[in-house]
């Protein structure tokens, strides 16, 4: 679908050509221009080296899914680019650019019957001394998007300062060989680039970056650290801010050492998180649990990656729901929250803090390594003032009752150094005291107690994102919500009025919202990525459904693109 | 130490709590619990500033049982329990407790990190030689031909070392005690808490009602023949030579704990987000 501020531009290359950071200079510089986007990096299963591609899509508007079609497709070169076949689509109105001397491209590129141009990319950068022919691809896009050259000549001296000045020279002159060669093409659409100053201060951050500022913002100072894909990048812009901030990051022997830390420096007083995905996830379970018995808030995120067991490290997927919400032993209620953007990674990380150290309970937060890794320009997200702020017990004269009933369930937390109000924190089932029992009494009073603090708990309109009037809901969660919205947009210009519920809290479900959210709906189609229609089964455990619904599940590694759901939208006649 | 502190509680009763252990009469445990208390009276520690972290276990129902803070956790994972509290409250004297399954079998790879990271604390383990709390299963330090029903006719297999490998793993101090020495526990206990960094502390503390035969441990143990070494060679052959009965402190390094300075802001928050900027 042709829209002037709708754009999208992928380069593809063999490990080392480069794509990968010509996908990011275009973002950048479109930022600067004043474009939203979004940056979404796809790697070969190889850790270094191997295939790349990199998709970067513009507008003028918040950019939450992949593109359907590729308006520009740059092979810099087409070696092995057929196995981004089914994430990288052409389509008829495409312009595809390919070095003649980079291989056959993909049988798919040619049979959508798009012209191939082709632009000596590899011969050209010969020419110019230390030449790279993935700033000639840049310097292409760049001309054929309307950006103008300043925009990258003022990125090369920040991102290749460090490569000294004849790297930053040679990308510059690559850069322009790309805008010569690109003079006489045009994408053969409008392009109305935004207007500039009337912008809002805009943000280049991934989904890991906003989840761990959100953290930070919302009260965390320690973090325990295990490495994995793909949620490392938590990990790593906490190491160094954590100690900016005065907190501090250990890195753990393994999951059940960082779940148990952070346990540790939570019970001490000190907010902590751990990030994770599902591998590291299974392993916290137990811990988990400790933590929702023993009333210790904690926040764990869980970037997801598809499953089971090691799976597919670096492709996202929405199959860790059931564990997340379900996983512990007992009866364990606990917080489950999902961001459903790369920007709202912040609020609802910040948000889940809040309601951790607020409800004293663990909070996990379902991210996954779509919003988690792909880069966006967003609009500076909202300051907000959630700040996790714990019911704190203050020195006791008489006895202290760490567990002690209170209307809102939430007791006051004893801090060690607090004279006369030692206790022990217990994974036991216990009395009001902390002394463990097997009694049927004190058992039944605390599972009552732990499960009413979040039940009763007011959370207000973030609960869910409700959108729309059509008496079609479509009910999404997590990441999936981007694409969901497109689509309902694209239904809307069709003259088909659909809703969209989101749930950003998975739990403890908010049933009485939910069926106001879902009153005067006849249709539900719910879209999640997931094989086992993990999303579609909680919602039928929890909440009443109309009486049609569809589903739209699939899991990954492949995106759920907007078009796909506008597809079945638009198929679902009455 | 501040006389503030000292003068607060000084007799071992003031750190007893008034819950009454579940341990089986003459359980080798109640002396350990004894040796806490006399050793947290001697340090004049406020109870407050002190917390027992432990797994699960017999021996590790022991945090309750002091009058100070407390921390029952998962089986296995008290030495990551503790780590994290030490490391962002440094002002707290933190003592994690342990049982032999606890500490050695399924927590066996965070001792050798603990070792390795040598956070400010003392490990405790209640070393029974049997899971007790379970009925009397073999544990990594079960003697290979010692029968029980999970394993008919002795384990066959060698037993763990912990001092061993808790050299190896770079401990900062290391001593073996009896529970029935309560006196002697007591002052070694107060020395390795006072020294700095990660301090392993086992204490043979027989199991009598799956160990009856543990009730013979006060005729075997003898006091180390030795002063403390601080050259972990000569420690290494000491303690692999020695007859596991050998108790006081064999060995005391210095390396440096490990401790990230925490507390002080360097920046605003504000500074925090000027990285994603345009
Ligand atoms: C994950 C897990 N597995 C198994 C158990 C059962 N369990 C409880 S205590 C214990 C062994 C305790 O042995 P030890 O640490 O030597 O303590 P003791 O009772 O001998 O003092 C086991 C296996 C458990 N509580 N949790
Ligand atoms: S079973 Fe053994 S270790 Fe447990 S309390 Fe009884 S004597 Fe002590
Ligand atoms: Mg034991």
């Amino acid at each position: 679908m042709p829209n002037a501020q709708n754009l999208s531009v992928a380069f593809v290359g063999s490990g080392g050509a480069g794509a990968l950071t010509a996908g990011s200079l275009l973002l950048e510089a479109a930022g600067a221009a004043g474009w939203q986007g979004l940056l979404i990096r796809t790697v070969g299963p190889q850790i270094r080296g191997g295939e790349a591609a990199a998709v970067v899509r513009l507008a003028d508007h918040p950019v939450e899914s992949l593109p359907d079609h590729l308006d520009l497709l740059i092979g810099i070169d087409w070696l092995n680019a057929q196995r981004f076949g089914a994430e990288i689509e052409v389509g008829p109105h495409s312009l595809v650019i390919g070095d003649p001397r980079g291989g056959e491209p993909p049988k798919g590129i040619a049979a959508f019957g798009a012209p191939i141009v082709a632009i000596p990319m590899k011969d050209m950068a010969k020419a110019i001394p230390d030449g790279r022919p993935n700033m000639i691809a840049l310097g292409i896009a760049g001309k054929l998007l309307g950006l103008g050259e300043p925009a990258f000549l003022a990125l090369f001296e920040k991102w290749f300062a460090d490569k000294g000045q004849a790297a930053i020279d040679a990308s510059r002159a690559s850069l322009k060989a790309g805008y010569e060669a690109a003079r006489d093409l045009d994408l053969g659409r409008p392009i109305v680039p935004p207007k500039a100053g009337s912008t809002q201060k805009k943000w280049l951050v991934s989904g890991n970056e906003a989840a761990a500022l959100g953290a930070i913002r919302g009260g965390i100072r320690f973090a325990a650290a295990y490495p994995i894909t793909p949620a490392t990048e938590i990990l790593e812009w906490l190491a160094p801010n954590l100690a900016k901030v005065g907190g501090a990051l250990l890195q753990a022997e393994d999951e059940l050492a960082a779940i148990n830390m952070i346990i540790g420096a939570s019970y001490g007083g000190t907010p902590a998180l751990t990030a994770t995905s599902g591998p590291g996830l299974s392993l916290m379970i137990e811990a988990l649990g400790l933590a929702t018995a023993a009333e210790i808030p904690i926040v764990v995120i869980d970037v997801m990656r598809g499953g089971p067991s090691t799976g597919i490290p670096t492709k996202s997927e929405q199959a860790d729901l059931n564990i997340a919400v379900y996983g512990c032993h007992g009866d364990a209620p606990h917080l489950v929250l999902a961001p459903q953007s790369v920007g709202d990674c912040l609020f609802t990380t910040q948000w889940a803090t809040y309601l951790a150290e607020t409800l004293q309970t663990p909070a996990i937060v379902l991210s996954d390594q779509f919003v988690g890794q792909n880069h966006a320009i967003i609009e500076r997200p909202a300051e907000i003032a959630f700040l996790g702020q714990r019911s704190r017990a203050a020195e006791a004269a008489g006895e202290y009752k760490r567990y002690a009933l209170a209307a809102n369930g939430v007791s006051p937390m004893a801090i060690p150094g607090i004279r006369g109000a030692q206790y022990t924190a217990d994974g036991l089932t216990h009395t009001e005291r902390g002394i463990p029992t097997s009694g049927a009494a004190d058992h039944q009073i605390q599972l009552d107690k732990r499960r009413d603090k979040l039940e009763r708990f007011n959370y207000g309109d973030h609960w869910a994102s409700i959108e729309g009037t059509g008496n079609l809901a479509v009910i999404a969660w997590g990441s999936v919500t981007g694409a969901v919205r497109e689509a309902i947009a694209r239904a809307a210009e069709d003259g088909i009025e659909v809703s969209l519920i989101a749930p950003r809290l998975l739990s403890p479900a908010r049933p009485e919202q939910f069926a106001a959210a879902l009153r005067g709906k006849k249709r539900a189609l719910i879209v999640e990525q997931s094989h086992g229609a993990q999303f579609h089964r909680y919602l039928r455990a929890h909440y009443d459904l109309p009486a049609a619904v569809r589903v739209l599940n699939r899991p990954g590694p492949l995106p759920i693109k907007p078009g796909e759901i506008h597809r079945a939208i638009k198929d679902w006649r009455l | 130490m501040s006389t503030a502190k000292t003068q607060l509680a000084c007799k071992p009763a003031d750190y007893k709590s008034d819950i009454k252990p579940i341990w089986c009469p003459g359980c080798g445990d109640y002396h350990v619990l004894m040796s806490f208390t006399r050793a947290f009276a001697e340090l004049g520690l406020p109870p407050e500033q002190i917390v027992v972290v432990s797994g699960i276990g017999c021996s590790s129902r022991i945090p309750a049982y002091t009058n100070c803070y407390g921390f029952h956790g998962v089986h296995g994972r008290s030495l990551a329990v503790g780590a994290g509290l030490k490391v962002t409250r440094p002002d707290l004297t933190v003592v994690v407790a342990s049982g032999d399954g606890d500490g050695y079998s399924i927590g066996g790879n965070h001792f050798l990190h603990a070792c390795r990271r040598n956070v400010d604390m003392t490990y405790v383990v209640m070393d029974n030689h049997i899971y007790g709390m379970t009925k009397g299963q073999p544990s990594p330090t079960t003697e290979p031909e010692f029968d029980t029903a999970l394993s008919p006719g002795g384990t066959g297999l060698r037993p763990f070392h912990p001092l061993v490998i808790a050299l190896a793993s770079g401990a900062n101090f290391i001593a073996r005690c009896f529970s029935g020495e309560p006196n002697e526990t007591a002052s070694v206990l107060v020395e390795a808490i006072r020294h700095p960094g990660f301090s392993f502390v086992e204490i043979l503390s027989p199991c009598v009602t799956f160990r009856p035969d543990e009730k013979n441990w006060k005729n075997l143990v003898h006091p180390a023949p030795v002063v403390a070494t601080d050259d972990p060679a000569k420690a290494a052959r000491r303690i692999m030579t020695d007859d596991g009965f050998n108790i006081g402190i064999l060995y005391r390094g210095d390396r440096k704990p490990y401790a990230p300075e925490t507390g002080q802001a360097l920046v605003e928050l504000s500074e925090l987000e000027k990285e994603f900027e345009l």
